[in-house]
């Protein structure tokens, strides 16, 4: 049995590594799925503060903000991990730790292949990477992967 | 497996005791009353819970002997975690296409 908890994944994109993580983080709102937020009001911005500690939060538009987690490593252009607390409800919760790593590795001029760990994902549940097995299924994480590296192909 | 299976058994996990109750199942099936030994609450609030975590489709039960038994489903667990992994696909999916944009800007 595994013990693996975490969910990866991998795309490469046609920019530098400064860039990439420059629009990962400075422009965190320009790309983050409008329908994830936890507030109560609609999403006005997105905000990984560019520090370490700084806070990962959002503004609602009625100006109401909610914390995410906070920025534990800031190496740019190569490194950043975030701690996530939301609970299962998608509400913060301090007591709640789950960590998001993120990589931006040169692969040649204009070309990085940025790599993404949630790990810790036992916070909502002992145990789960006991059918890990399950996700090497065409429809599982690993033929997600493979349909991302058919569309950076072709894009 | 459906989002909304999937949003029912976050939901069903948010609560603390919950949580607890279907991290003590991951180790292995248990009656109610073994539950409710173990954890500061009644026994027909363990009942309730594990109610939610059926409902949920996190746990089924089934009969062992003269005992009625709750085990944690691997299928259900394994959908909470398909859950994260479809969620960042779809973010770093948006995230390509706003450096590649981004890039094309500054040049």
């Amino acid at each position: 049995m595994t013990t693996d908890t975490a969910v990866r994944h991998a795309i490469t994109v046609a920019v530098s590594p400064e860039q990439a993580f420059s629009t990962f983080t400075a422009g965190f709102n320009s790309w983050w799925p409008r329908g994830h937020h936890i507030g109560e009001a609609e999403l006005d911005a997105a905000v990984i503060e560019p520090r370490e500690g700084g806070r990962w939060y959002e503004r609602g538009v009625d100006g109401s903000e909610c914390d995410w987690g906070k920025v534990l490593v800031w190496a740019p252009p190569r490194r950043l991990v975030l701690s996530w607390q939301l609970s299962s409800e998608w509400a913060y919760d301090a007591d709640v730790w789950t960590e998001v790593e993120v990589t931006f590795s040169a692969e040649g001029p204009d070309r990085t292949r940025v790599e993404l760990e949630h790990r810790g994902l036992d916070a909502y549940g002992d145990d789960m990477g006991k059918m890990r097995d399950s996700f090497d299924s065409p429809g599982g994480w690993r033929g997600l992967l493979e349909q991302y590296g058919a569309a950076t192909v072709s894009g | 497996m459906g989002t909304y299976r999937q949003e029912q058994a976050l939901h069903a996990l948010g609560d603390p005791t919950r949580r607890e109750i279907f991290e003590r199942l991951t180790d292995g099936p248990l009656a109610v009353g073994e539950l409710a030994q173990e954890l500061p609450v009644s026994r027909p609030a363990v009942s309730q819970h594990l109610k939610v975590l059926k409902d949920a489709g996190l746990v089924f039960d089934r009969a062992s002997g003269t005992r009625r038994v709750y085990q944690v489903d691997p299928a259900a667990v394994a959908a909470l975690r398909e859950y994260f992994d479809s969620f960042w696909g779809q973010a770093l999916a948006s995230f390509r296409a706003a450096a590649e944009e981004q890039q094309q800007e500054g040049t």
